[in-house]
């Protein structure tokens, strides 16, 4: 094996598999540390730096963390990392002094930004601190973008969306215009922009085109229909509702359907429900809430009486173990008084001209760079779901981080392929004999559960946030049970003696000295073979002594840094990585605040 | 805050062994020894000795004497029964031991000061006794625990840290133990656990005295150049003799078959070692080709390990004091003390 180079930041950042899993590539453990010293403030700032929403994100993201988090690996459970992030988010003190104030367009150059959802709000975050003069043109007359019009307030308070985006509209040199949708992009391009960023989402939702479907006005496309919620226009529903659909917009339809009065609610799904799209904590709550989800159910048509949508008939499958064929049963017919249709979203651009240099290409999607999000037209850019269509806030904002980076390097004449590249620095923690300067001891703790509003209150008001977020007690716990990940194991070949002391001591078997070969087979002869393969082998220089190699299997150190503490020698030692990450105007740091 | 405590945390595919039990079962308390002593390392081979042989850890009995190396039988198997004796008297607390309990696995771990200074006598005759239980002296060359004084495991002409090379002429455990008739005589290097592994597992289950000589550095008063027990100066001169496998009885029928100049060597009522390798003409169950053989390895200044001897014709003390089958603690009063009529009566035998 070629000794693993450590010196490209890819790899170490790979340990810290949460900040790896994390698109924005926000400082997880770091944070987390923060908040475990009360340092709340700081631990927002951390989280801002990166996801620029943590308030937002801290009840609504999709969390790509958790999944990749190393703790799950080792009970079962990750560290319960995006409500620890709400924590930060509530508990912080005013930052308004802290969060730059923008520079007025002190530079000269004028950005157009269409829309104000998180991909156009973070491109003016990014850029008019650097002096750019941001116009964002948005058609509703409130800004969020989806987080404000389809996140139902239950699970997102109006209060911290205003707050989050007015921090950036807030800055000198944002100016917003709502009630303004653009209708022309050949008009706008005629405004003279220095450069342009379409942040307008995947605005339309899919309609079922089945028997019946035009004859009441009790069918409604879920999108459309939770706006007209946060807006005010609908106040009610049906008793009996059906939502056709299973991913997460249709877990928002069926549970504001329970508060506006819908009392016998079933989601209809076509697959088995290892297939659904909707996360398991969504369909969890939804379930919470007394909301039927039955599986294998097919629309076949709507059944309409005298005008009146009475029900709906569905066939009823039987899948084969895939779920990519299917036989029909029989089918039913479902009474219902509603139906809401939650069955995905398009892009639609029918206000961009062709023929002006904006190409466009497969299922009429805009010609997008997926590293510079730049269209065929150089000085437009495209990001979060307009780009390359529906994801989730946290991949619209590194979108937008992005994007911001090709619009600076446009404006001020640098190639928009010459990406600032990543950093990394490494801090040895070790401050004395067994002494090191962060908690290195594995709690057991198991991952703390959200305390939810009782089922009575929370269906009292459509704006009752159903998650209580964590008490002071299970924060206390849950953020012991990070296990640190970007304290690094740091290894010196030439100091190594080859005592086998930090083999022995290692809880979890994850280091061997053995001699070279493929890596394929080494893995498979270490002190508990690696089978892991997404994780790396840590592979050093051959040794002094014997030169055999010191192998590291990354998969579930618990960086309790015993392999450093009973070194002789120093070879191990326990060193704190933090990435790096390029932001738009030159190298941010997702900045540590602390050494604890 | 740091902390020196083990994470509970497992790798999630640790395998368990007979008794369901995971080698971290066999784990004991934290070891407070220098980092990097290759006592350590010896630590982790019992554990995973005993760990592989499925040992309950309540049938095992810990004993030592005082020493870094007599320190360790805290650091493994914190389930079993131990003793910490006085300096050099383990031998004495393990025959005791032995004699009222016979079916416990006794264990004794000691150092070079240990067993070959203050405690020779206590060895020399535990080993006549062929006393049924394995020896693990954790030779480092000096006393390591007082400082790292040279201790009589140390060569003629091996440096100290500070001050003048040794000059009289150090005790070898292994040929002292061989020219005492001991039954099972081994070397092996703390750094070596592939090697040490099968050689524990072998100690324990031979029905007799083991010994088994483990080169283990002492990072911090003899691991320096000049050092003839060095982790560098141990892995430039020590080399495998013999390489030998250890079967366990359970697992014998599935291992009789052994490939060619393979040497099985049944145990009574333990399981085989297997050589699979030994040097020309040597023959591990020959007293005098084998001291021959150490002989020539000390003059040419090369340090052999492995299974280097043992008596196929082992008799243990019980046997050889005729002793009854069930433990003596386990006899009721009446047969274990049967009162001065019968004491008269044995006398009479022998006037
Ligand atoms: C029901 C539902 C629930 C969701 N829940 C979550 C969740 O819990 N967590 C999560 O991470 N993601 C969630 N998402 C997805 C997430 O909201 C989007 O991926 C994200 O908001 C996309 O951000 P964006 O900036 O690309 O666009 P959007 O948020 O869609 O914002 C686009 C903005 O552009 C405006 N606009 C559109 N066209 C024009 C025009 N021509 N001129 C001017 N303005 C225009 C729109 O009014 C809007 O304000 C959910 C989506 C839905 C539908
Ligand atoms: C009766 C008695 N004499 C002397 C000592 C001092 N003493 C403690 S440990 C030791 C030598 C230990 O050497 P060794 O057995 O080689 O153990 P190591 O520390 O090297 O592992 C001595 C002489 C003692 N504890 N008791
Ligand atoms: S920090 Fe070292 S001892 Fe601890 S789990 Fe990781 S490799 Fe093992
Ligand atoms: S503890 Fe240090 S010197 Fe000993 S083997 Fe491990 S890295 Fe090498
Ligand atoms: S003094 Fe030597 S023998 Fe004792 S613990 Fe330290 S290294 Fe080991
Ligand atoms: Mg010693």
């Amino acid at each position: 094996m070629k000794p693993t180079d450590i010196g490209n930041p890819d790899y170490f950042h790979k340990v810290v598999d949460c900040q790896w899993g994390c698109p924005a590539h926000t400082n997880v453990p770091e944070y987390i540390r923060l908040i475990a010293l009360g340092r709340y403030t700081e631990a927002y700032l951390l989280n801002r730096q990166s996801n620029v929403f943590p308030g937002i994100l801290g009840r609504t993201c999709d969390r790509p963390c958790e999944p990749a988090c190393r703790r799950g690996r080792l009970d079962g459970k990750p560290v319960a990392i995006c409500r620890l992030k709400r924590v930060a988010a509530d508990l912080r003190d005013d930052v308004s002094d802290q969060i730059p104030k923008g520079a007025g367009g002190t530079n000269g150059k004028r950005i157009a930004l269409i829309g104000a959802g998180p991909a156009s709000l973070t491109v003016a975050n990014d850029l008019a601190p650097l002096g750019y003069h941001i116009t964002i043109f948005e058609k509703q007359n409130k800004p969020g973008g989806l987080m404000r019009t389809n996140i139902p307030s239950f699970r997102l308070p109006e209060s911290v969306l205003a707050d989050e985006t007015g921090m950036i509209l807030g800055m000198d040199g944002v100016d917003i215009f709502y009630n303004s949708p653009i209708r022309s992009m050949k008009e706008l391009l005629g405004l003279g922009f220095d450069a342009i960023f379409v942040g307008t989402g995947a605005p339309r939702g899919k309609d079922l085109e089945i028997p019946g479907r035009h004859e009441t006005d009790r069918i409604h496309i879920g999108i459309d229909w939770l706006e007209s919620i946060a807006f005010g226009h609908v106040e009610s529903i049906g008793e009996r509702v059906l939502i056709i659909g299973v991913g997460n917009t249709a877990m928002d339809c069926c549970r504001s359907s329970r508060r506006l009065g819908g009392k016998d609610i079933k989601v209809m799904a076509r697959r088995p429900r290892q297939f659904f799209k909707a996360s398991p904590w969504e369909l969890e709550d939804a379930e919470e809430e007394g909301i039927e989800i039955l599986i294998n159910h097919a629309p076949k048509r709507f059944v309409i009486e005298n005008g009146k949508l009475t029900g709906m008939e569905f066939e009823r499958l039987e899948w084969d173990a895939k779920a990519e064929r299917s036989k029909v049963l029989d089918s039913i017919i479902i009474p219902c008084d509603d139906v809401i249709l939650a069955i995905g979203q398009d892009n639609a651009f029918p206000w961009i001209e062709r023929g002006i240099g904006i190409e466009f290409g497969k299922w009429d999607m805009p010609k997008v760079d997926e590293k510079t999000f730049q269209s065929t037209l150089p000085h437009v850019f495209f990001g979060g779901d307009a780009a390359f269509g529906p994801k989730n806030i946290i991949w619209a904002v590194e979108h937008g981080h992005q994007a911001a980076i090709s619009i600076h390097n446009h404006c001020q004449g640098i190639p928009v392929a010459d990406r600032p590249p990543q950093g990394q620095n490494l801090v040895s923690l070790k401050m004395g004999l067994s002494e090191w300067s962060y908690h290195n001891d594995f709690n057991p703790s198991q991952r703390q559960k959200m305390v939810h509003v009782d089922l009575e209150e929370r269906f009292k008001r459509m704006n009752v946030e159903v998650e209580l977020g964590f008490s002071a007690e299970q924060t206390a716990r849950e953020v012991q049970r990070c296990l640190n990940c970007d304290v690094q194991t740091v290894f010196t070949a030439k100091k190594c003696i080859e005592c086998d002391a930090c083999i022995d001591i290692c809880p979890v078997q994850c280091l061997t000295i053995g001699r070279d070969g493929e890596e394929a087979e080494v893995r498979g002869r270490l002190s508990a073979p690696a089978t892991n393969t997404d994780q790396a082998l840590y592979a050093s220089e051959p040794l002094p002594h014997t030169k055999r190699l010191m192998l590291k299997d990354e998969d579930v150190c618990v960086h309790c840094g015993l392999c450093a503490e009973r070194c002789p020698t120093s070879a191990w030692d326990m060193q704190k990585f933090e990435l790096l990450t390029p932001l738009a105007g030159g190298e941010a740091c997702t900045t540590s605040y602390s050494h604890a | 805050m740091p902390s020196i405590v083990k994470p509970v945390a497992k790798h999630p595919s640790l395998p368990a062994n007979k008794l369901g039990l995971t080698v971290r079962d066999y784990e004991g308390s934290m070891s407070t020894l220098c980092a990097g002593c290759g006592h350590d390392s010896i630590t982790a081979a019992i554990t995973r000795a005993f760990w592989e042989l499925s040992v309950e850890p309540h049938m095992i009995a810990k004993l030592s004497g005082i020493g870094c190396s007599s320190k360790t039988p805290t650091y493994f198997v914190s389930g079993a029964h131990g003793f910490n004796s006085a300096h050099g008297r383990m031998p004495a607390i393990a025959s005791g031991a032995n004699a009222a309990n016979r079916n416990l696995v006794y264990i004794g771990v000691s150092g070079d000061g240990d067993s070959l200074s203050i405690g020779l006598g206590q060895l020399s005759h535990a080993i006549r006794r062929n006393l049924n239980m394995l020896y693990v002296i954790e030779n480092n060359g000096v006393y390591g625990l007082t400082k790292g004084q040279f201790s009589a495991s140390a060569d003629v002409g091996s440096k100290p840290k500070k001050g003048d090379p040794n000059q009289m002429s150090p005790i070898d455990p292994v040929t002292l133990a061989m020219s005492l008739g001991v039954t099972f005589a081994a070397r092996a290097f703390s750094g070596d656990k592939e090697q040490l592994v099968p050689l524990l597992k072998a100690g324990l289950s031979h029905p007799g005295f083991a010994l088994i000589d483990v080169i283990s550095p002492c990072v911090t008063f003899n691991d320096h150049e000049g050092s003839t027990k060095s982790y560098l100066y141990s892995r430039q001169r020590l080399f495998h003799a013999t390489e030998v496998d250890f079967v366990p009885e359970e697992d014998e029928i599935v291992a009789t078959i052994t490939p060619a100049g393979e040497t099985p060597v049944r145990m009574h009522d333990g399981g085989t070692v297997r050589f699979t390798s030994t040097p020309e003409g040597y023959d591990p169950q020959s007293r005098e080709k084998v001291y021959t053989y150490l002989q020539e390895c000390q003059q040419r200044g090369v340090v052999p390990t492995g299974l280097l001897f043992r008596d196929p014709e082992t008799r243990d003390m019980h046997v050889m004091n005729n002793s009854p089958e069930e433990s003596l603690f386990n006899l009721p009063y009446e047969k274990l003390c049967p009162g001065s009529d019968a004491l008269e009566k044995l006398q009479r035998n022998y006037r």
